[in-house]
C-alpha cells in the first residue's frame, strides 16, 4: 500500500486504491464530488505521505494549457530591446517555465495537482492530452525538447462545471468521492479535532445531517463547513443542550453562517422550523 | 481475459473503450488487488468509467455478470474440505456439541449445498430458505443455534449488501429529476463569449502589429474582455396545473438568474396570448403587450417557454378559448408570431415524458414548435441548450 488514510485525512479504501492504482500505473487520476469533500486536500496529503514536492496548478477560466509548459515574455523582451539592455541577446531570459516542466524535471517524482480543470476553457484539456500521455513537450522558441525525467503523479480535479472530452478521459482514471456517511465523518472530525467532546460531537452531526436531508436547500452544506462550523461551536462554548434545543433562535441552530451561505436557505430553515413548532402546539 | 464481462458493459450502453479495458488488465497484472469481488468491483469502476452518471448502469450490468458466476461458485465449486477447517476454528466447544442436534458439520454443509440448488430466488424471513431473518440454519441476521452465516461479517466495506446491488448512484443518471447545480451546469453550455465592455486587456497581436507600423516604437494597445453574451428570454406557465412542479421551476428559474447576465423573464397561463406577465402574481399593472415584446428585444435573443402544456386543445386552437379572458385572436396565432420573430426557441415540459402522449395539447404545441419540446430532466434540458445553442 503505498497511500492509507493518514493522521489528518480519512480516505475510503475505495479512494486508496484509486490513489494506488494511479500511482503505480502512472497514470493521472481524475477526481470529481461535492465542493468541500476534500479533492484538493488529497493531493496534499499524497505528496506529504510520500514525502515529495506538491505542485500546485490552480487553473482559472483563462488559464490556458500552454500556461503549464511554459511562457515567452515577448512584451518585455521588445522593451529591453528598445533600452538596449543586455539580456536581450538570450532568449532563454525570457522563457518562463510553467508548472508542468517545474514537475517534469524534479529531482524527486513530485505530485503535480492540476486543480478544478472543468474552470478552464472548452479546449485546455484536449490541449494537455499528448503532454500527458507522453510526458514530453517541445519549446519552439529554442527547439528545446522537454521530456519528464520520471512520470509525476498527476492528480486532477474537477468541480463538474462542464463535460470533459472522451480522449482526454480514456487516459485517465476516474473517482468519484462520495458524502461521506455517518461513521467516517466522525473519523474525520475526530481526526481533526481530537479532543472534541463526544456528546457535541454526537449532536452537532445529527444536526448537520438533518440539514443535509432537507431537499430543497439550494447548498448543502459540506465536510468543510461542518469543521468550520464545530471549530465555531468550540470556540464558542456552546454547549450541546443548544444544540438539541430545536427552537432555538428560532429554529436556526447557533452559528448557521457557517453553514447556510445563502439568505434563501435560511429563510426557508426558519420556516420549516416554524411549522413543527405549529404542529407540536 | 474478461472479454465478455467487457462486451457485457457495452451491452448496458457504457461507452467504455478498448484502452480502458488493457488498462484494467495491466491493473491486474500488478496485482494491485487481490481475489475479492468486491476489490474488483472498485478497481474495474476506476479504469471503465469515466463519469458518475454512468456509475448506475455499471452497477446493473456488474450485477448482471456476476451474479451468475457467483451462484455457480458456491453451489458447485467450493468443495468441502476448504470450508471445514476455517468454519470449524470459529466454533466454541459448546457450539459443537449443538452441532449434533444437526447431524454434525458434513451433513450441516451437505444440507446448506442443497437448499442452495433448489432455492431460486432471494428470500427473506420463514425456516428453510437461506436469506435474512428468519430461523432457518442458512442465511444472515437470524436466529438458529446451528446455524451457517452467509456474509453476515459485515466490515467497513459492508460486505453483506453487495455493494453493487445497492445502486446508489441511480441519483446521478441523466434522466434522473434536475437538482440546483445540475440545472446550472446544463444551462451554462449555453454561453456564448463576445468581448464587449471597457477595453481592459492587453491585445498582444494588435500590439505587435502597430509597433511593426511604428517602426519599433512600443505601442501598446488593448481589448475589452471577453464576457458571456448569451441573450435569454424566458416565459412561465403559471397557476393550475403548473402548482405541482412550483419547485422544478423555481429551481429553474434560479439556475437561470445565475448563469445569463441578459435575461428577461416573463409569465403566461396555459398559452402565451396578446399580453405576458413581468410577475408571477400577474397583475394588470405587470401586464406587457407581446407585440411590445417583439419590438423590444432583438430577434437574436433565445427563447425559453417552461409549462406543461396541459389544457384543453380550444385554448390553444380558438380566438375565445382562453380559460380567463376573451382572446380576439388564438394562442396558436401569438406563438406562431413569437415563433417568427424568435426563431431560436424551445420549450420545457415538467411532465413525465411518458404521459405526454395523453394529452392532445401536447401534440399540437409539439407542432407548434417544430418539436422542439423537451421533458425537464437533465438530458431533456442538455438537448436544448444543445439545440438552442446551434448556430442558425
Amino acid at each position: 500500500m503505498i497511500f492509507q488514510s493518514t493522521e489528518h485525512y480519512i480516505a475510503s479504501p475505495e479512494l486508496a486504491l484509486a490513489v494506488n492504482a494511479a500511482v503505480t500505473l502512472e497514470k493521472p487520476l481524475l477526481i470529481k464530488g461535492e465542493p468541500g469533500t476534500g479533492k484538493t486536500r488529497l493531493a496534499e496529503e499524497l505528496a506529504a505521505s510520500l514525502g515529495t514536492e506538491l505542485i500546485n496548478w490552480q487553473i482559472k477560466s483563462t488559464s490556458k494549457a500552454q500556461q503549464g509548459l511554459y511562457e515567452y515574455d515577448a512584451v518585455s523582451r521588445l522593451r529591453d530591446g528598445q533600452l538596449g539592455s543586455e539580456r536581450v541577446g538570450d532568449i532563454n531570459n525570457y522563457i518562463k517555465p510553467g508548472k508542468l516542466w517545474t514537475a517534469f524535471t524534479a529531482a524527486k517524482r513530485p505530485v503535480l495537482l492540476i486543480d478544478e480543470i472543468d474552470k478552464a476553457d472548452i479546449e485546455f484539456p484536449n490541449d494537455l492530452l499528448h503532454e500527458l500521455d507522453r510526458m514530453s513537450f517541445d519549446v519552439y522558441e529554442t527547439g528545446q525538447r522537454i521530456t519528464a525525467i520520471q512520470r509525476p503523479i498527476v492528480v486532477i480535479t474537477s468541480n463538474n462545471e462542464r463535460e470533459l472530452p472522451d480522449a482526454f478521459l480514456r487516459r485517465c482514471f476516474f473517482h468519484y468521492i462520495r458524502f461521506p456517511d455517518k461513521d467516517t465523518l466522525t473519523q474525520i472530525v475526530l481526526a481533526h479535532y481530537p479532543t472534541l467532546q463526544a456528546d457535541l460531537l454526537t449532536a452537532a452531526l445529527e444536526l448537520f445531517f438533518d440539514l443535509r436531508a432537507v431537499d430543497a436547500l439550494k447548498k448543502k452544506p459540506s465536510t468543510s463547513e461542518l469543521l468550520d462550523w464545530l471549530k465555531l461551536l468550540v470556540a464558542e462554548q456552546i454547549s450541546p443542550a443548544v444544540l438539541r434545543d430545536k427552537q432555538h433562535q428560532g429554529g436556526l441552530m447557533p452559528l448557521y453562517g457557517a453553514l447556510l451561505k445563502n439568505e434563501q436557505d435560511l429563510a426557508l430553515l426558519e420556516k420549516l422550523a416554524f411549522m413543527a413548532r405549529r404542529a407540536g402546539r | 481475459m474478461l472479454v465478455s464481462f467487457f462486451l457485457t458493459l457495452r451491452k448496458y450502453g457504457l461507452k467504455s473503450s478498448i484502452t480502458e479495458l488493457l488498462d484494467l488488465l495491466k491493473a491486474l497484472q500488478h496485482q494491485l488487488i487481490f481475489a475479492s469481488l468486491d476489490d474488483f468491483y472498485l478497481l474495474s469502476r476506476l479504469c471503465l468509467v469515466k463519469d458518475e452518471s454512468q456509475y448506475d448502469k455499471f452497477d446493473r450490468a456488474f450485477a448482471d455478470y456476476f451474479d451468475g458466476i457467483e451462484s455457480l461458485d458456491l453451489a458447485a465449486l467450493i468443495p468441502d474440505h476448504w470450508l471445514l477447517p476455517g468454519l470449524i476454528r470459529q466454533l466454541s466447544d459448546e457450539d459443537k456439541a449443538k452441532l449434533a442436534s444437526l447431524g454434525g458439520l458434513e451433513q450441516l454443509l451437505e444440507q446448506f449445498k442443497q437448499r442452495l440448488k433448489e432455492q431460486q430466488e432471494k428470500h427473506a424471513g420463514g425456516n428453510k430458505w437461506i436469506g435474512t431473518g428468519g430461523s432457518s440454519p442458512f442465511g444472515a441476521y437470524g436466529y438458529h443455534p446451528e446455524g451457517i452465516r452467509v456474509g453476515q461479517q459485515g466490515s467497513g466495506q459492508r460486505r453483506a449488501v453487495k455493494v453493487w446491488d445497492k445502486r446508489d448512484f441511480k441519483d446521478f443518471d441523466q434522466n434522473a429529476e434536475l437538482n440546483h447545480r445540475a440545472m446550472q451546469l446544463a444551462l451554462r453550455q449555453l454561453r456564448r463569449f463576445a468581448r464587449t465592455g471597457q477595453a481592459t486587456e492587453l491585445d498582444l497581436t494588435g500590439t505587435i502589429k502597430a509597433t511593426a507600423q511604428q517602426a519599433g516604437w512600443l505601442d501598446l494597445k488593448f481589448q475589452s474582455e471577453r464576457h458571456n453574451a448569451v441573450k435569454v428570454l424566458m416565459f412561465f406557465d403559471i397557476g393550475g396545473s403548473m402548482d405541482d412542479y412550483i419547485h422544478e421551476c423555481e429551481q429553474l428559474f434560479a439556475a437561470a438568474r445565475t448563469e445569463f447576465k441578459h435575461l428577461e423573464f416573463f409569465y403566461f397561463h396555459n398559452c402565451p396570448y396578446e399580453q405576458v406577465w413581468r410577475t408571477h402574481q400577474r397583475r394588470a399593472a405587470d401586464a406587457v403587450p407581446v407585440t411590445q415584446l417583439l419590438q423590444t428585444y432583438h430577434s437574436d435573443y433565445k427563447v425559453i417557454f417552461v409549462g406543461d402544456a396541459t389544457m384543453g386543445p380550444y385554448e390553444i386552437t380558438y380566438p375565445g378559448g382562453s380559460v380567463e379572458h376573451f382572446n380576439p385572436e388564438s394562442g396558436e396565432v401569438w406563438l406562431k408570431r413569437l415563433l417568427a420573430h424568435f426563431p431560436q426557441a424551445v420549450w420545457l415540459n415538467p411532465q413525465p415524458q411518458a404521459w405526454w402522449g395523453h394529452y392532445h395539447s401536447i401534440a399540437i404545441l409539439q407542432k407548434l414548435m417544430h418539436n422542439q419540446m423537451y421533458g425537464m430532466t437533465l438530458e431533456g434540458l442538455s438537448s436544448a441548450i444543445r439545440h438552442l445553442s446551434k448556430r442558425h
